[in-house]
């Protein structure tokens, strides 16, 4: 077991390698913009541009620029480790405000998540348990609008009912959990409730088609026959086996919701990684790319080991080796 | 001295689908005793699981119109409240099943699944569930059952698989054993093994087995009473020795002709034509008469009743019993059987 993560760690590293290649490919070698002359703000003069070029090494070799890509990555630069650069659009550091950003979806994507699984997974029993009737009905319309609603749909709508209308929460924006835990939460709940619908819809559908295929196998036969309760043969027997899928699932979900949840960020107006990832790609601040490109492509190979080991734990027939 | 444990009197199980009313147990009668091995054979589709799980409770009632009776040691347990129904299941009457991979849970240990059989029931310490459980896996023969109480399903064997599904269904000393096609999934090895080991359980343990399966040559091992079905019916009960040396039913006959016997070598295997019915529609009549060499007038308009006509030997046919004597040695004798 031990081995076995230490070989997908160091493979998570050769991925996310090979992702930073890719883009550094994209974004340098083919570019959309010279990143020079978006450094260099209107109208440069050639000498100028010339003097950008020199100070970012834009006018080494490429395969220079990248090797000093990873060796700041690894080693760190002027600014700390990791070292991502310097941002062409706020002329900062692009580590603090990545990390900073990074935090806001965090939060963001961990308060979601656990609305969304706790939501979903109980609508879909509910709505298993009563296949055919008004509560599987209802569970499924409840599914059916949320899979449908879009977030910005949604959340105009939400903004619009508590804020202006009832005004019952704050509006848009972030307040940190050390400024005012009281107005973060506030501030928090609807954008966790925008994006969480969406995703709950999905897994309640999941949890509800999983749940009954697993109540149609023998062994739920054999629980029955055993003489268990009724109870027992759903929540231990049953949703046991029929979550597994889930949590592939989950894994998969949550790590995408780290790089960014561009409309939910947009339409609450959260500084997150989302709406820096749109900047950062219309405005050609190359090395801001780079660094979201890491941290979501790392995100991504780390929830996608844990996941893995936890599958493992979960089913005793998979055996990581 | 016989103790009847299991009576069903005409049961019918009808489920109600879009495509129509399925009739897949139709009127039902049979009985158990404590100590005996019950057969109950037929094709696939012939009703005889559903019968059994009927009487465990295990077929939901929500799409499904069940009468009769189903007398277990003079309870009704049709009568029986979901709860009540719970109390029986595991405990005086217990299942095993065919594809005991399916059956047994993939996710927890063999040993946890067993412990929990008898803590459904008992209020036990746990260890002492555990020491049950270890007794019982020696004694249905699984090597090392300390090691073996850990392990998970796969890596149990399909005979192991079965032989740990029968220490479960024995957790509670158990009044009757159905037994649902519990060699099916094995190798020929395996199954005559474990129908030795149920054979041996039934007379340690004093109990009734029904056991359910397509396999005439497992039924002429075991049991001593044999019914056999088709198309939800019964066509005819009767002893083993009736079944396998003076059968009544052309049913009877067309599946002892397509197997082939150690004690008639040499003659010819003969395949009954045609195939069972649909459920849904099931032939007017004798439901078998589509497919009988020897229907005549009333065959396909009025059902022959499940009666004994002398020598406790029921079954459901028109024919008189003179002319199935006739019938039936004339078969043997064109297919080299009687010479």
């Amino acid at each position: 077991m031990g081995r076995y993560v230490i070989r997908r760690l160091l493979f998570s590293l050769l991925v996310i390698l090979i992702i930073t290649l890719l883009t550094f490919v994209i974004f340098y070698v083919m570019p959309p913009t010279d990143p020079a002359r978006a450094f260099a703000g209107k109208q440069p003069t050639p000498e100028i541009l010339a003097e950008v070029r020199d100070q970012f090494g834009l006018d080494e070799p490429l395969f220079k620029q990248y090797g000093r890509f990873v060796h700041n990555i690894f080693l760190g630069d002027e600014f700390g480790w990791p070292g991502l650069g310097f941002s062409f659009d706020s002329r900062s550091a692009v580590k603090d405000e990545l990390f900073k950003r990074a935090s806001v979806t965090l939060q963001l994507a961990i308060g979601a998540a656990l609305l969304w699984v706790v939501l979903g997974v109980s609508i879909g029993i509910i709505s298993a348990l009563n296949r055919g009737r008004l509560g599987d009905r209802a569970a499924m319309g409840f599914a059916l609008f949320g899979v449908s609603t879009p977030v910005f749909f949604l959340g105009y709508i939400g903004l619009f009912i508590f804020w202006q209308t009832l005004d019952v929460l704050p509006g848009t924006g972030y307040t940190a959990f050390g400024e005012d835990p009281g107005q973060w939460f506030l501030h928090m709940i609807m954008p966790w409730a925008a994006l969480a619908l969406l995703y709950s819809a999905f897994y309640a559908r999941m949890v509800r088609g999983n749940l009954l295929e697993t109540m149609s196998e023998d062994y739920i036969r054999t629980a029955r026959a055993k003489g268990l309760s009724e109870r027992k043969v759903v929540f231990k027997h049953g949703l046991r086996a029929s979550l597994t899928p889930v949590v592939t699932m989950f894994g998969l979900d949550f790590s995408t919701l780290l790089g960014g949840a561009v409309i939910t960020e947009t339409v609450f107006n959260l500084s997150g990684l989302g709406s820096y990832a749109v900047t950062a790609v219309l405005g050609g601040d190359l090395p801001v790319i780079m660094g979201l490109v890491v941290l979501a492509s790392l995100a991504v190979t780390l929830m996608t080991l844990v996941v893995d080991v936890l599958y493992a734990y979960l089913d005793p027939r998979v055996r990581l080796a | 001295m016989t103790e009847k444990l299991l009576e069903v009197r005409d049961l019918k199980v009808h489920f109600n689908t879009q495509d129509g009313v399925v009739k897949a147990v139709d009127g039902v009668s049979f009985s158990v005793d404590r100590g005996e091995t019950f057969g109950i054979v037929g094709e696939s589709g012939s009703g005889k699981s559903v019968t059994n799980l009927t009487a465990m409770g295990l077929i939901n009632k929500k799409n499904a119109t069940i009468s009769g009776q189903v007398l277990f040691k003079g309870r009704d347990l049709l009568e029986l409240g979901g709860d009540d129904l719970r109390q029986v299941r595991g405990k005086e009457m217990s299942m095993i099943f065919q594809d005991p991979f399916a059956c047994l849970h993939p996710f927890y240990r063999v040993g946890d699944q067993i412990v929990e059989a008898i803590l459904a029931h008992d209020d036990v310490p746990k260890e002492q569930a555990k020491k049950r459980t270890l007794d019982l896996l020696r004694a249905v023969g699984i090597p090392q059952p300390e090691e073996r109480f850990r392990d998970y399903p796969h890596q149990y064997s399909g005979g192991m698989r079965q032989r740990a599904m029968i220490a479960m269904a024995l957790v509670h000393n158990p009044d009757l054993l159905i037994a649902d096609e519990p060699t099916t999934a094995l190798d020929v090895t395996v199954q005559a093994q474990i129908l030795d080991l149920i054979d041996r359980v039934k007379t340690e343990f004093n109990i009734g087995v029904i056991l359910i399966t397509h396999d005439l040559g497992v039924i002429s091992e075991v049991a001593q009473d044999v019914m056999v079905m088709y198309a939800g019916r019964p066509m005819e009960t009767g002893t083993r020795d009736q079944i396998f040396n003076q059968p009544l039913h052309p049913y009877a006959w067309g599946l002892l002709e397509s197997i082939p016997r150690v004690d008639q070598k040499g003659t010819r295997l003969l395949p009954i034509a045609g195939a069972p019915p649909s459920l849904i529609n099931v032939p007017p009549g004798c439901a078998f008469h589509p497919r009988c060499p020897h229907r005549f007038e009333p065959c396909d308009k009025e059902r022959p009743e499940f009666v004994d006509r002398g020598g406790g030997h029921p079954n459901a046919c028109h024919l008189s019993p003179e002319e199935k004597r006739r019938l039936w040695d004339e078969r043997e004798t064109r297919r080299g059987a009687k010479v």
